[in-house]
Formats: structure tokens, C-alpha cells, sequence
């Protein structure tokens, strides 16, 4: 959709004669700029700062102040003399993986959900409806247990996350399925009539189409693993080459280490933003179709 | 109560119009009840008469089969496999040898254990020579538990296939009498991509979630009915076993079990769950009117540089939350940046107790949740505003409506009405928003009335970061996070199916289209 028509502008044409109404309406939009601007502000603010401690040489706890005193890159070098590149690795490896995995977990639920009437489909949907509304931190205590017995625990944490991320990642249909459900299914049918299988239709016809929700697909299940902290420390338990890079970032910040690595924090922190940021802004176009489009079919 | 008709409806006031609606809403609730009891005492009527119907189905198929049918109830196949549909056949007869092996070799121990949960703990016995005591473990309660529930999913399983087994005896019969041929092994695997497409391509997904999601809440499920904790962990301390409904009975006790100043376990768990609904109230509708509102602004003509606002808010989405949420909190820290610089100022004379006053914590993390919630639904927002049909707007200008007559009377009706299932999946999310309370709080302040619950309950806790927090605390007393889990279950269950029932875009599907 065209910049234009996604403003609505065709509603105030009539207005323009009225010179009176102009000048009220210039007086609300510098309003809104004002309103906008001040959000913008509030917005960016802990994100300038953060970006500021993790250039602060001259403490490593936390200040009242935002504007080091002295700069320096000795946060982000002291970074690699910790375990920091390795939890990295591991976060990495787990977020590419889980991306490739899952994606093709959820698409291949939730085009069968959409396409296919088979008996049980809506029985199925309405019991990963109600599967849902199980708090899932519940199963943590089992998961973790039946890992440590297939010796994906600790040190050894990253196939068993990749694991537990992929396994139960069908449930997360919705977006997809409502997706699926806006291209005609004319298209398919008049495939079948040529003669085409099911499976034909799917790679011929459905894929090509589907580019958007694959990459939303790709960029959500990549950014998860980044932000896992509960799982992945629950999984890792205290083991230092186990953890991602959630869970050591996490640690640091406990009450007896914040005071020698709040800056490191930081500097770690903008190194995992920075990426996944730069990935998410690019891919933006494609994050917001299908939070919409996701929303709207509920 | 009484119900007016659209007419009557019309002549009522504002208040009056308001009042109804709202006792129209409490009405509908127990309604929704009644109509969930009843649901289920049809679904359960229903189920008895399709077992029936089934047993029935299978006693003919014996009665009237021949004698290849006849032999195919006890070897699972065996009329596939004589008519001449190998794959099939193999196929069920490997099942069934794998189903009876499995049984005999370590699914039956499981299953008699399962009663019992183990009978023989830990034992420590006297070592002569090397003069020590050695601690023998024996039966496993978790394993017991976990793998008595694996094999009653597999017996499940089995059933069915044996039923399926009889079914296709009595349609390959079907099939013969009227002269066609049966299906051969590789029209079979044809149909996996084609007729059958949906099976192959639900197969990987629904073993995960199998394996993964659902044995996982069975398992938990079953452990509220059990004293598994961190002293009877199952093999390495001591066994659980079944303990009925204590634990529930312990959950929502009024009695007072602590020293004095304490409070009961139903106490704390209804302070827990007002403190929960209110946040879901307040984190949900906040960002859903800002957000809205801050959509509207970005669309409104004439306002330059869309698309960065909208790409400065959601960098909130971008950064993962366990930095972002966790550098606020730290800048609203006592030693923090924003009471450095409202000191530095000279505006506050002491640091303002962000996290350590109760109501100070309560209202810092709704505000701080905005900065979180609201891009979302401005993404949301934005794209549902674009669908609004603009002669909507234009009829309205031409009779005389200003700007916040416009908003009432279009935006928001038709934001809400197709936003309505979105917002009730918000409000339990939001119950269940692990992240923000756990990195902003961490449920802090504590609540020291509730030192006599366990986990250590703070103001800010809602049910799954207490839940979290009895799993992971000393005791961890797995058994009643389990219960608080099953509460939380019901909980939201329970609102969802009342909301689903009133909402009007259920209920007039049709109205805006």
C-alpha cells in the first residue's frame, strides 16, 4: 500500500477552502510534533544511555550521571576476557538453528490448519487453545530433568534448548495460519484440477507466494533465543559455558557482581542489540505485516 | 434482568444505556457458566454414545467378517497383509509387535508402579571394607511418573490402531464384495503427498508438541496430587507418592500457619490474584487507547516523517527485553540515573523509592510497561485505521461532526469490535508477563504478611513469577507450583470463555462487513 492512502488524506479535502481551520489545524499538528518528539525522546533515552555507560572508563558501577567522564573501549575489551564470546557463540548456533527448524515447524502447521478440512482439525485447534493456557513455565521442572538425563544440560545446554525451542514450536500457528488464510483457494483448486498433488501445490504455488510470512517467521524465531533467560538459565544451571548470553548478561547484574560489571553489562548489551536491531529494522516491513495481520484475524 | 428491545434501548440515557450494558455484561457471566456446565455434560453424554456406537461397530465387523477379518483382531494386519496390501499390513503388525514388546520389557513395570509411585527409597547400607556407608538408590519416582504416563498415552495410542486395524477389515471387505481393487502400497505413499498431505505434514509438529507440551502438563498436572518437592525429589532423597487434594486444600486454606503478623496461603494467593487481574486491567488498556492514540497521531495528515516515529517506537520490539527492562530498572534504582539527575537538579531532596514502596512499584511498572506495550499496538493500530472506510469520516464532517464525535463514534467502535478477540488474548497474556514484572521487580517489594507462604511473595508478584519463584526457592515445593499453575489454568480459562461469549464480534459477526 502506497504511503498516501495509508494516511487516510482524502478526509480533509473539503477543509481546505476555510482558512480559519487551517490555521487551528497547523496549531494541532505542531501539537502532535511536540507530543511526538517528547515520546521519541522518552523512547531513546535508555538506549542513548546505555549506549554512553559502555563507553564510562572511569567505574565499572553504577552513577548518577549519564555523560562518562572518561572514554574508553575497555569495557568492550575486558568483554573478551570473560566467557562473553562464548555465550555469544552459543547463542548464536541456537538462534540460527531454532530459525531454521522452526520455521518449517510452524509452516507446516499452519498451512495444514488453514488448507486442509480434515476430521479433526478443529478439534485440534481448540485443544492447542486450551494447551495454551497452561502456564508453560510449568513444564521447565520436567524438561529440565529429562534433558539432564539425555545429557543436554549445562555445559552441553545448546542442542537441548535448540531442542525444547523447536519441539514445541507448532503451537505458534496463529500469525501464519491467518496468513495462509488470505490467498484464494482458487489458486489451489484450480491446480488440482490440472492434475497437481497436494504437495505439488504447496511448493509451486503456495511458497512462491508466502515470502512475507516466512521472513516474519525467520525473524521471530531468530530473535527468541536472544532474549531467553528463564529456560536457558534453568537449562545451563550455573554452568558458565552453557549459558547464553541472557543468562550471563543476567548474572552480572546480581547484587553482588553489579558493582564490577554494570559498564560490562552495558557493552555487552549493545552488542547483542546492535545485531538483532539492525536485522529487525531491515526486516521491519515484514514484522509489521504480520503482527497486523495476526491481530486483526485474532 | 429485564432485556429491552433495540427501540427501547435507544430511548434510555447515557446513564441508564451505561448501566444496562454493564449489567447486561455480569449477566451474560453466569450464563457463560451455565453454558459451560452444560457443554460438558453433552460432550460427556456424546463421548458415551460414540463408544457405544464404536463397540457396537466392532462386535458386527467380528460377527460378519470372514475368517481373515476374524484373525486380524488378534494379529494386528493380518487381513491386510492377506489381501494383498503389504505396506499396510507390515505396517500394523510392527506396531503391534512393538507395542507388546515394550509392554512386556519395561511398560508394565511402569504401569504397576504407577499406583505407588516406588516402594523402595534410597538405602544406605554398611560397607565392611572400605568401612563407609553406601547409599543405594532404587525406584524412581520421577521416572515412574514420567514414564507410567508415557505408556498410558501409548496404550491410548494402540487402541486406536487396533481400531483402525478392524476398520479397514471391514472397508477392504466393502470394497472387494462391490469388484474394485484395494489401494496397493505405492498408491498408499502417493496419497501421503496428495490426499493424505495433511497427515505428513502434521506428523513432525504434533509429535513436539506431543512429546513436549503435553506430556510435560500431564505430568505437572498429576504432580499437584503428589508431595514431589526438593527433599522428595524421587530417587536422589526420598519418593513422592499420591497425596490426594492436600496440596489444593493447602493453597486456598484460611488458616493462619505462620508466626504472628502472617497471613493464610488463601490470603496470599487472592492478594496475588487481585494484584495479577488489576495489572492485566491496567498494562492492557493503557497501551491499548495510548497506542491507538499515538497511531493516530503518526497517520494524521500532514505530519511529516512517518516512518522514523515509527521506527524509534519500535525499538523497543528490536532489543531483546532482558536488556531493555533491565537497564530501566536499574535506572530507577535508588542509586539510579533518574534519581541522580532529579537530585542533581535539586527537585527531590531524597531518591524516590521507585522499587520499594508497594504502590510506588505497583504504578512504576504499568507506566514502564507502556514504553514496552505501546509499539505493538501502534503497529496493530496503524494497520487497522488504514481499513477504515474513509466516506465514514467524510459523512460524518458533512453532518457536523468535530474531531472527538468522530473518534467515538467510528474509530473506536470499529477498532474495538475487530480488535476484540486481540484484546482478550492481551488481557491474558498480560496475566501470564513473565518478563516485564521478573526483570523490572522481580516482584519486589516484599510482602513480609506473606513470609508464610512459600517462595518469598512480594507486592508486584503475579501468579507465574510467584509461581517461578516457589519452583526455583529453597523448598522448591514443585507441588504447589503445580497447584498455583492449575489455579492460573482456571483462572484464565474461565475469563476467556465468558469474554469469548459476550464479545460482539462473535456475536454479530457481520456488522461491519
Amino acid at each position: 500500500m502506497s504511503e498516501k492512502s495509508m494516511l487516510g488524506q482524502s478526509h480533509d479535502a473539503p477543509m481546505k477552502r476555510h482558512m480559519g481551520l487551517r490555521a487551528s489545524r497547523l496549531a494541532a499538528n505542531t501539537a502532535i510534533y511536540v507530543v511526538l518528539i517528547v515520546i521519541s525522546i522518552i523512547w531513546l533515552i535508555p538506549f542513548i544511555c546505555i549506549l554512553l555507560q559502555s563507553f564510562r572508563v572511569e567505574s565499572t558501577w553504577q552513577v548518577g550521571y549519564v555523560i562518562p567522564q572518561k572514554w574508553g573501549l575497555d569495557n568492550y575489551y575486558n568483554l573478551f576476557k570473560t566467557d562473553f564470546p562464548k555465550w555469544y557463540v552459543n547463542t548464536f548456533i541456537t538462534a540460527l538453528i531454532t530459525a531454521a527448524l522452526q520455521t518449517v515447524i510452524v509452516l507446516c502447521m499452519s498451512y495444514t490448519l488453514s488448507r486442509f478440512r480434515f476430521k479433526m482439525r478443529k478439534a485440534l485447534m481448540r485443544f492447542m487453545l486450551i494447551l495454551g493456557m497452561f502456564p508453560g513455565m510449568l513444564t521447565m521442572i520436567i524438561l529440565y530433568r529429562v534433558l539432564k538425563d539425555l545429557g543436554m544440560t549445562q555445559a552441553n545446554s545448546v542442542p537441548g534448548l535448540i531442542l525444547v525451542y523447536v519441539a514445541s514450536s507448532g503451537m505458534g500457528y496463529y500469525v501464519s495460519k491467518g496468513f495462509f488464510d488470505t490467498i484464494p483457494k482458487s489458486l489451489d483448486e484450480a491446480a488440482r484440477v490440472d492434475g497437481a498433488t497436494r504437495f505439488q501445490v504447496l511448493k509451486k504455488i503456495i511458497l512462491p507466494l508466502s515470502k512475507p510470512i516466512v521472513i516474519y517467521t525467520v525473524l521471530t524465531a531468530f530473535m527468541g533465543p536472544w532474549g531467553d533467560f528463564v529456560f536457558a538459565r534453568y537449562i545451563a544451571f550455573g554452568s558458565s559455558a552453557g549459558m547464553n548470553v541472557a543468562v550471563g548478561l543476567f548474572n552480572w547484574l546480581n547484587k553482588d557482581q553489579i558493582n564490577s560489571y554494570y559498564t560490562m553489562f552495558c557493552a555487552g548489551g549493545v552488542l547483542v542489540a546492535v545485531p538483532v536491531t539492525v536485522l529487525f529494522l531491515c526486516l521491519q516491513k515484514y514484522y509489521v505485516e504480520g503482527v497486523t495481520g495476526g491481530a486483526v484475524k485474532g | 434482568m429485564k432485556t429491552y428491545s433495540d427501540l427501547e434501548f435507544l430511548k434510555l440515557s447515557k446513564g441508564e444505556k451505561f448501566l444496562y450494558k454493564l449489567g447486561s455484561f455480569f449477566c451474560a457471566i453466569p450464563r457463560g457458566i451455565k453454558h459451560l456446565i452444560l457443554g460438558i455434560g453433552r460432550g460427556i453424554g456424546k463421548a458415551g454414545q460414540t463408544v457405544g456406537r464404536e463397540i457396537k461397530d466392532i462386535v458386527s465387523t467380528f460377527i460378519s467378517g470372514d475368517w481373515k477379518t476374524k484373525l486380524s483382531f488378534l494379529v494386528m494386519g493380518f487381513g491386510c497383509l492377506a489381501r494383498g496390501q503389504i505396506l499396510r499390513g507390515l505396517l500394523f503388525l510392527l506396531f503391534e509387535a512393538v507395542f507388546i514388546g515394550y509392554m512386556v520389557l519395561t511398560g508394565g513395570y511402569w504401569l504397576s508402579m504407577l499406583p505407588s509411585l516406588g516402594k523402595v527409597g534410597p538405602t544406605e547400607a554398611y560397607d565392611e571394607i572400605f568401612d563407609t556407608y553406601v547409599t543405594t538408590y532404587n525406584d524412581n519416582s520421577f521416572k515412574i511418573l514420567l514414564y507410567g504416563v508415557l505408556t498410558l498415552f501409548f496404550i491410548v495410542a494402540f487402541v486406536y490402531t487396533w481400531r483402525q486395524n478392524v476398520k479397514q477389515n471391514k472397508m477392504a471387505e466393502k470394497i472387494l464384495a462391490s469388484g474394485k481393487k484395494l489401494k496397493s502400497g505405492r498408491e498408499d505413499l502417493r496419497s501421503l503427498v496428495d490426499d493424505q498431505f495433511h497427515k505428513t505434514l502434521l506428523a513432525l509438529p504434533m509429535t513436539g508438541i506431543l512429546v513436549f507440551t503435553v506430556l510435560p502438563i500431564v505430568f505437572m498436572v498429576l504432580v499437584a496430587f503428589t508431595n514431589y518437592d526438593g527433599t522428595h525429589d524421587g530417587y536422589y532423597n526420598n519418593l513422592f507418592s499420591w497425596v490426594g487434594m492436600t496440596n489444593f486444600n493447602t493453597m486456598l486454606s484460611w488458616k493462619v500457619t505462620g508466626g504472628a503478623g502472617t497471613q493464610s496461603y488463601a490470603a496470599t494467593f487472592g492478594e496475588v490474584l487481585t494484584w495479577t487481574l488489576i495489572w492485566a486491567f491496567f498494562a492492557t488498556f493503557t497501551n491499548y487507547f495510548l497506542g491507538m492514540f499515538v497511531a493516530m497521531a503518526i497517520n494524521k495528515k500532514g505530519i511529516h516523517f512517518k516512518k522514523g516515529w515509527r521506527t524509534i517506537l519500535v525499538l523497543t520490539i528490536a532489543i531483546p527485553q532482558f536488556i531493555s527492562l533491565l537497564y530501566v530498572s536499574k535506572m530507577f534504582a535508588k542509586n539510579g540515573i533518574v534519581n541522580g539527575f532529579l537530585m542533581s537538579m535539586g527537585w527531590i531532596q531524597e531518591a524516590l523509592p521507585f522499587w520499594d514502596n508497594p504502590t510506588w512499584a505497583r504504578i512504576s511498572v504499568i507506566l514502564i510497561n507502556i514504553w514496552i506495550g505501546i509499539p505493538y499496538l501502534m503497529l496493530i493500530a496503524t494497520g487497522i485505521l488504514m481499513n477504515i472506510p474513509a466516506d465514514l469520516y467524510e459523512s460524518a464532517r458533512i453532518d457536523g461532526a468535530n474531531a472527538w464525535q468522530q473518534y467515538r463514534k467510528i474509530t473506536l467502535p470499529y477498532m474495538l469490535f475487530i480488535t476484540g478477540p486481540y484484546l482478550l488474548t492481551s488481557f491474558t497474556s498480560n496475566m501470564n508477563n513473565f518478563n516485564v514484572i521478573y526483570l523490572l521487580t522481580g516482584g519486589a517489594p516484599t510482602n513480609p504478611a506473606a513470609s508464610s507462604a512459600a517462595g518469598t511473595v512480594g507486592y508486584t508478584d503475579l501468579l507465574i513469577t510467584w509461581l517461578f519463584k516457589i519452583t526455583t526457592g529453597a523448598e522448591s515445593q514443585y507441588y504447589l507450583a503445580s497447584v498455583v499453575g492449575i489455579l492460573v489454568f482456571i483462572v484464565v480459562a474461565l475469563i476467556s470463555l465468558v469474554v469469548y461469549n459476550v464479545l460482539p464480534s462473535i456475536k454479530n459477526e457481520e456488522d461491519f462487513q
